[in-house]
């Protein structure tokens, strides 16, 4: 495409709206324009110029701001819509997602569920629209900010008549004095205006850098949605929970066998209306408020290479009291306090007893995460365990099983050998029940009592994108506030005709610019430009 | 120290509405003195009584803050008595901006309304849950709580804008929305009175009733039930049968303090109307007059735009810094967070509107309006209706 050359000399691409050195209208149609669109300087965009291509099709769809808004009302709408019920990932876990909503909720909450939008969030479409506003970024801003700079760079301290005509605020005077444009001068400067000199006429300008604010800001929303797609990197992102009993210590899971945690132990504290007689009120009416959770955690690394089977040696790296808001840190690790669960039985004493005589032949005690196959009592004595359940429950065609590993319902089936009975007897055993399958026994094995310890649950976090979305965020504040908090402001003083012409215009805060422009031109001979918008519409009143 | 707090609240909540009548006054004095710029002496001592009226609710801030051990953010009462004050202090730094009295008359009453009823809310003093053990409780709350304060300035801008433009003397869809959010502020009044007359009556009753776990369980009612709980059994005697059982799903007595306060604010807008004999926004209209249009709709933007960037920080960044810290992860769809992100890219579409579709004056200042009614969303409905982690501040 041809450029075009402006009487000015200046040679302007293709598209161009405005002379990018002395504003020269060229666009037919704004010439008729009593006020000039003064947007992204009437430079020639890439979305303005071309429309032939595919390329320039999807081109324009994405850098257009209509479609763009139209992005965010419809991703405001959808994000909405997930908050009406709560999402699976908050639902309690005491039934499948399908009968919940629909047992919760009703019809309702079945099409809740059928529509997908019990896990909204991460649904194809709407990371679809996610995507789309990532491409509307970079697209849009693109489109705008390059012929934007060029513009800005280009342009001259002289302007075009019809430019300065055509701004929204404009004014001419006559039999101005040179002093008088002297002390304006002088005066833009103290008000930190950048003033550029050429033929006697002025262009004071400052806060330029705040028209890079937009671009800056979307910059860093580009790097915060790239930082938020990382996370589906293997490796990058580490979401693992570790229960751990007081007393017992662990691998961290992902740390390749690196790093074991000890859970010394689990304290949960409530607030004591008595001690802390502030809140006495408030927990009152709540019944109870807690007040920490906290694992006295130990930190341990492994020396030496892992041989597969032997205990690892370990050595110990730190102790931190693990609470909620103070995670232990560790290389690229945190490990959260996130759950719990008070008094989960440990251990079950038995006394291996004669049913007849109530005489006891000693007592075993069997550690429930870790029963051994036979305890020798001595003198003939033994108790054999032949089949544990630690979470019993009866199957559906009768037989005994075990839901889970955790001892909620432990039951045993024992074997007890005694001097009287060489060959054993069998009898089953569960909380509250016994059953003695092979007919009446001698002995029985009598519940004597449980153990109970704290179990705490870990969160294992490693988040290799934080700094990525970090510096996105950063960067974001930067260019919103740099584009929110200044403005581009520019002020034109200009000999034409004979007569001193005033023009400005400023991105944005009009009322700022024209308390600024008045203060300069005060008890000059100047007169102070009109607000040609607010004399439109007096003119369209009728006032 | 808990005694000097209240009162010191107390004490700011009458001078707000004492400056607010001196609002009033430096609108209607000004008629005389046509033409002059600037406040007049009424409108002098309209500010003076807000900024008192300020640092006293600073000092009620700062001393609660003493005695709880913590900054007063922590539960609803709390927060949106800060929010009001924050509406305040916004107001008085855009004041000596813009220099406009008239701000005043239409902020003011919204400051009073929103801490008139953050003080329906209990107002004990709470200890802090261990999530909520963290500085960055003082840090996100507060300036989430400034940005929306900021914002809400738009909404008072927006709506000076509307009453002034919108012709009243014939009624259409504008005017019908302009009075619907007349008649929203209204039924928060109705809210306030009905619940400050049933609390004043000490009415309480007991229900005995069935939830939705098929549990039975009672609650206490303090506004007589027109909706009762379902399978309700009224076990306080003498009291009110309710007249409509609610299923399971609903809790009733919420329903109930809805219904009444639409009851007290139908009253409260019918005695209005019958001794205005017009609309609410049309009796505002003469107070108007003399604001010029163009400059409400630039102090309208120049609070989203000044209020964006607090908004930003202290509602999503800051509040994604403590999510990482408490609740291990810095985004987690919880539904208050979902509200954040959703005033965030209401006002992103109000400033992309704006800049380049040249979304200016009225329109503009709808979107004002709408963006008020999503932060006053966030901060009722979210907390009150929709269960997530933020629902501690109940």
């Amino acid at each position: 495409m041809k450029d075009v050359k402006c009487e000015c000399g200046h040679v302007n691409p293709h598209g161009t709206v405005l002379c990018e050195a002395c504003g020269k209208v060229f666009d037919e149609q704004s010439k008729d324009k009593s006020l000039l669109d003064m947007r992204y300087e009437g430079s020639a965009r890439r979305s303005q110029t071309y429309n032939k291509t595919i390329v320039d099709k999807i081109w324009n769809f994405f850098s257009s701001v209509k479609v763009g808004v139209w992005l965010i009302i419809v991703t405001l709408i959808a994000s909405a819509a997930g908050t009406i019920l709560p999402q699976e990932m908050y639902i309690p876990p005491t039934m499948p997602a399908e009968e919940y909503y629909e047992d919760q909720y009703g019809w309702f909450g079945k099409l809740y569920y059928e529509l997908g939008f019990n896990n909204l969030y991460s649904s194809w479409w709407y990371l679809v629209l996610i995507a789309m506003i990532g491409i509307s970024l970079v697209i849009c801003s693109l489109d705008r900010v390059v012929p934007l700079y060029k513009a800005l760079k280009a342009q001259r301290v002289t302007r075009h008549e019809g430019f300065l005509k055509r701004q929204r605020l404009f004014g001419t005077s006559g039999n101005v004095d040179v002093q008088d444009i002297a002390t304006v001068k002088q005066r833009l400067k103290t008000k930190r205006y950048h003033v550029r000199e050429e033929n006697g006429d002025l262009l004071a300008e400052k806060g330029r850098f705040s028209r890079w604010g937009p671009y800056v800001n979307h910059v860093g929303l580009i790097i915060f949605l790239i930082g938020g797609m990382l996370r589906f990197v293997p490796g990058m992102y580490i979401d693992k929970v570790l229960w751990l009993r007081e007393g017992e210590t662990k691998v961290v899971p992902e740390t390749d066998g690196q790093y074991y945690v000890t859970n010394e132990k689990f304290i949960l504290e409530n607030y004591d209306k008595d001690k802390d007689k502030t809140f006495e009120a408030a927990i009152d009416r709540a019944g109870m408020v807690v007040k920490n959770y906290q694992t006295n955690a130990v930190l341990y690394k492994r020396v030496g290479p892992a041989i597969p089977g032997e205990k690892p040696e370990l050595e110990k790296v730190k102790e931190h009291k693990i609470k909620v808001n103070q995670p232990l840190k560790f290389e690229k690790f945190a490990l959260y306090q996130v759950d719990y669960k008070l008094d989960e039985l440990n251990t079950m004493s038995f006394s291996l007893t004669n049913k007849a005589s109530g005489e006891t032949f000693g007592d075993i005690k069997i550690n429930l995460y870790d029963p051994k196959p036979k305890y020798d009592l001595g003198n003939g004595y033994h108790v054999e365990v032949l089949s544990f359940f630690p979470d019993f429950e009866f199957a559906k065609n009768g037989e005994p099983t075990t839901k889970s590993r955790i001892p909620n319902n432990p039951a045993f089936v024992f074997k007890m050998t005694s001097p009287e009975v060489p060959d054993g007897e069998t009898s089953f055993v569960a909380i509250q029940q016994t059953i003695e399958p092979l007919g009446d026994n001698q002995y029985k094995m009598a519940f004597k009592g449980i153990e109970t310890k704290n179990v705490t649950a870990l969160t294992v976090r490693k988040d290799l994108t934080l700094w990525i979305i970090i510096l996105g965020g950063i960067i974001f504040m930067i260019g919103v506030i740099q584009g929110a908090y200044w403005n581009h402001r520019r002020i034109w003083v200009q000999n034409k005709n004979g007569e001193i012409w005033v023009a400005a215009h400023t991105n944005k805060n009009w009322y700022g610019l024209k308390r600024e422009i008045e203060s300069v031109l005060s008890e000059t001979k100047i007169n102070i430009p009109a607000d040609q918008i607010q004399n439109e519409k007096v003119d369209k009143e009728g006032i | 120290m808990v005694t000097i707090s209240s009162n010191l609240l107390y004490i700011a909540f009458v001078l707000y509405l004492v400056a607010t009548l001196f609002f009033g006054g430096a609108i209607k004095a000004k008629k005389d003195i046509e033409g002059k710029k600037g406040t007049n002496r009424w409108g002098k001592i309209a500010v003076f009584l807000t900024i008192i009226g300020f640092i006293s609710q600073v000092g009620y801030f700062i001393t609660r803050w003493i005695a709880a051990g913590h900054a007063p953010v922590s539960n609803l009462f709390e927060f949106t008595t800060f929010f009001g004050m924050c509406l305040v202090g916004a107001f008085i730094v855009i004041y000596y901006i813009y220099r406009t009295p008239l701000l005043g008359l239409f902020t003011m009453p919204v400051a009073i309304l929103v801490i008139a009823y953050a003080s329906m809310f209990p107002r004990d003093i709470s200890p802090l849950i261990p999530a909520l053990q963290s500085d960055w409780l003082h840090i996100h709350v507060t300036t989430a709580a400034l940005g929306e304060a900021i914002l809400a300035i738009s909404f008072a801008a927006g709506l000076i804008y509307l009453v002034k433009v919108i012709d009243q003397s014939k009624a259409s869809k504008r005017t019908f929305w302009l009075e619907t959010v007349m008649f929203a502020l209204v039924t928060t009044l109705g809210f306030v009175l009905v619940s400050t007359l049933f609390s004043s009556l000490d009415y309480k009753a007991e229900f005995n009733w069935v939830d939705k776990n098929d549990q039975a369980v009672t609650m206490e009612y303090t506004m007589p039930a027109i909706t009762g709980p379902h399978e309700g059994e009224l076990l306080t005697k003498g009291k009110f049968e309710p007249l409509v059982e609610m299923p399971a799903l609903i809790n009733a007595k919420k329903m109930n303090s809805v219904i009444w306060s639409f009851i007290g604010g139908f009253i409260l807008y019918g005695l209005i109307r019958l001794i205005l004999r017009k609309r609410i926004s049309a009796a505002l209209q003469p107070l108007v007059k003399n604001i010029n249009l163009d400059f409400v709709d630039e102090i309208s933007y120049r609070s989203v735009l000044i209020g964006f960037p607090v908004f930003t920080l202290g509602a999503l960044i800051f509040a994604m810094i403590w999510a990482q810290i408490a609740w291990t992860r810095f985004w987690g769809w919880d539904p208050k967070e979902v509200w954040a992100l959703i005033t965030w890219l209401f006002y992103a579409a109000f400033l992309h509107l704006r800049l380049s579709k040249g979304w200016h004056g009225e329109k503009s200042a709808w979107l004002a309006v709408i963006g008020f009614v999503i932060i006053m969303f966030n901060l009722v409905a979210v907390n009150l209706v929709i269960a997530g982690l933020h629902s501690y501040a109940g």
